[in-house]
């Protein structure tokens, strides 16, 4: 029984993994750029949420849309300034711009919010729901969030597979060139991309700190830094991959941390990590490219 | 064909020789400011840090601008060099009381471990390409510092004393223990000073411009610039791509020593992720495969903060700004033709990634 609630806490981590991670998936996918700033989109949208209900009272469901919407607002306006003129640059370039936008945002935050941690309030209600006799109990926040990855999840496959803006999207991560050829409005792709990807960061904020409830400005770091991870492992660029690769990195990390060691749960994740991406150096369903001569 | 060769050369020797002027030059001023009393005490403080960011972010940049592989753990060999390299600092230091000795052979212990452990995680890593390199090394950089949060050294008369998870060293009630798992170094022997930092900093740039310059380095370059065509004309791909990984952490490792023995205690935490984004940052902005970049870009980030003091709380925030605007500047394109027309002899220069 002990087994069978960390793994649905693993799940349940996995998933706010997940729910990152695709941002993180999603933006490589189509711009080739790892958003370092992305981490720190999911630490702005709980903050929002958080002074939403706490202090101007608002219900928990209005909190959340509203840090959808500024996530979003925000991560148009990142994409706009920081990373539009640098379209044409090389991508290390890009990735110390994002690097700098990420200590922008923890420290505009720091002067803004101060550093004094924040106790969030969960935006689901309290309680649980119990299992065979009351061995087992869940959380509600757990299966919200579990609920959560799965519909985002379903959604984004949807989107990206059926409607013309997510074939748009595909065709831009594809071949930039050829999709402006077709007529398709790569700038504007690209900044839906990166707006999808902030609003799911701020919904993985919310969820983040329902679960673990301290908010400071550097809350989003580690777990961007995971989720980042989780993308590689399940394959970058990959939308269930994403998905699978946070999942499984939730669970690896709540049974490192009850079966083997608290203190060592970073460094079994990551070695797992490392193993996996030398057996298979694509992630677990990224496309093996085989390279042309 | 022969003749540009030579030019060439001339002009590669030339530019290594301004590098080692640019440092000596330096170092003297300030020792003269220091003479003088000119320098704040602040500056004079991080003097010993610069130079080991220097050689930090000259060693990188062996990784990322010459072998062109993204590393993004690079605080994790100047972590095995800090700890390795102090422990064996204090174990010497139980018979050994020359403060020189003990930083030199601190440094060279750092620069072994943290080779090995390059070599090691290299074999498996560098077959990796691209971000997945990159998330890799971050992992590495993760573990190492979840590895030295949890370990126990302690030296006594009969010697070192190892455990991990909890401190079951039982040392002997004269012994030293070294490392304290999260809380880190302590009783370091403070033996740096800013004339070591700055001979290691000779050192690193006589081991890289002569590696860059030899044989392997041409091959190293030619790997990054077209890795099928290297392999195509019989080049060890994955040979040289150690040898460049490993060179760089030994330097890192050295750095790394002289890093923690200007403190007297130091915890893993301090090299973390963040710290190896800082070097990253400090080799982009520098320019990529460009040492006296590099050297000139660690030294001025590193005082940047001390210099926005003024600013008070707002100095991170305008040290983001200015690190977002500099980037935003240098690859614009009509601010490089403005730069350009102000450097008649400047060659255009194709960034390798």
């Amino acid at each position: 029984m002990t087994f069978l609630s960390f793994l649905i806490s693993g799940i349940s981590l996995g998933s706010i993994y997940a729910i990152i991670a695709l941002g993180y998936t999603m933006v490589y996918g189509i711009a080739k750029m790892l958003n370092f700033a992305h981490g720190d989109v999911i630490m702005v949208g709980a903050y929002i949420c958080f002074y939403a209900t706490s202090r101007y009272d608002l219900p928990p469901l209005v909190g959340v849309i509203l840090a959808m919407i500024v996530c979003t607002i925000l991560g148009i306006i990142i994409e706009r300034l920081a990373y539009k003129p640098l379209r044409a640059a090389p991508i290390l370039a890009v990735l110390i711009t994002a690097i700098g936008v990420s200590y922008f945002l923890q420290n505009a935050a720091l002067l803004l919010w101060s550093s004094n941690p924040k106790v969030f309030s969960s935006v689901v209600p309290e309680g649980s729901v119990s299992l065979f006799g009351g061995q087992l109990t869940i959380p509600y926040v757990t299966l919200v969030t579990i609920a959560a990855c799965i519909v985002i999840v379903a959604v984004l496959v949807w989107f990206t597979g059926k409607t013309k803006k997510g074939k748009a999207m595909r065709a831009c991560s594809e071949d930039k060139g050829a999709a402006q050829l077709m007529g398709i409005n790569v700038n504007g792709t690209i900044s839906l991309t990166f707006a999808i990807g902030s609003g799911l960061a701020a919904i993985a904020g919310v969820l983040l700190c329902s679960a673990y409830p301290t908010l400071v400005p550097t809350t989003g770091a580690m777990p961007g830094i995971k989720a980042f991870t989780a993308a590689v492992f399940g394959g970058i660029g990959s939308i269930p991959g994403a998905m699978l690769g946070g999942i499984l990195l939730g669970i690896i990390e709540i049974f490192a941390k009850a079966y083997i060691s608290t203190q060592l749960s970073d460094a079994i994740v990551f070695a797992v990590l490392i193993v996996v991406l030398v057996v298979r150096p694509a992630g677990l369903l990224g496309k093996q490219i085989r390279e042309k001569v | 064909m022969k003749q540009s060769l030579k030019w060439n050369r001339s002009k590669t020797t030339r530019n290594n020789f301004i590098t080692y002027g640019v440092v000596i030059l330096a170092y003297i001023i300030l020792q003269i400011m220091i003479g003088t009393d000119s320098i704040t005490s602040t500056m004079e403080g991080l003097l010993v840090p610069i130079c080991a960011y220097v050689v930090m972010a000259l060693s990188l940049n062996l990784t990322v601008g010459v072998l062109g592989e993204l590393s993004l753990g690079h605080a994790g060999f100047m972590s095995v060099g800090a700890f390795t390299g102090v422990t064996a600092a204090v174990a010497l230091g139980r018979n050994v009381t020359s403060g020189p000795v003990l930083l030199i052979v601190g440094m060279i212990v750092g620069a072994c471990f943290a080779a090995l452990v390059g070599f090691l995680i290299g074999i498996p890593v560098l077959r990796l390409k691209g971000d997945y390199l990159a998330i890799v090394t971050l992992a590495f950089g993760e573990i190492i510092k979840g590895i030295f949060n949890n370990l126990y050294v302690g030296v006594d008369g009969s010697g070192l004393h190892i455990s991990i998870l909890s401190d079951t060293t039982n040392l002997a009630a004269d012994g030293d223990l070294v490392i304290g798992g999260p809380m880190g170094l302590s009783g370091i022997p403070r033996e740096s000073t800013f004339t070591a930092g700055v001979i290691l900093i000779l050192v690193t740039l006589i081991v890289i411009f002569h590696l860059v310059n030899s044989r392997a380095g041409r091959a190293i370059m030619a790997v990054r610039d077209n890795r099928i065509a290297a392999e195509s004309i019989g080049i060890n791909v994955t040979k040289y791509k150690l040898m460049a990984f490993t060179v760089s952490a030994a330097l890192a490792g050295a750095a790394g020593t002289l890093f923690a023995m200007n403190y007297t205690t130091l915890v893993a935490n301090k090299f973390d992720f963040n710290t190896s984004i800082l070097i990253l940052v400090f080799v982009v902005l520098g320019g990529l495969g460009n040492m006296l970049g590099s050297i000139i870009a660690a030294a001025a980030l590193t005082i940047l903060p001390e210099a926005l003091r003024q600013f008070s709380d707002y100095r991170m925030l305008v040290y983001a700004i200015v690190l977002i605007l500099v980037m935003l500047a240098t690859n614009n394109d009509t601010f490089k033709a403005f730069l350009g027309r102000l450097k008649p002899g400047a060659k255009k220069k194709k960034e390798a990634v």
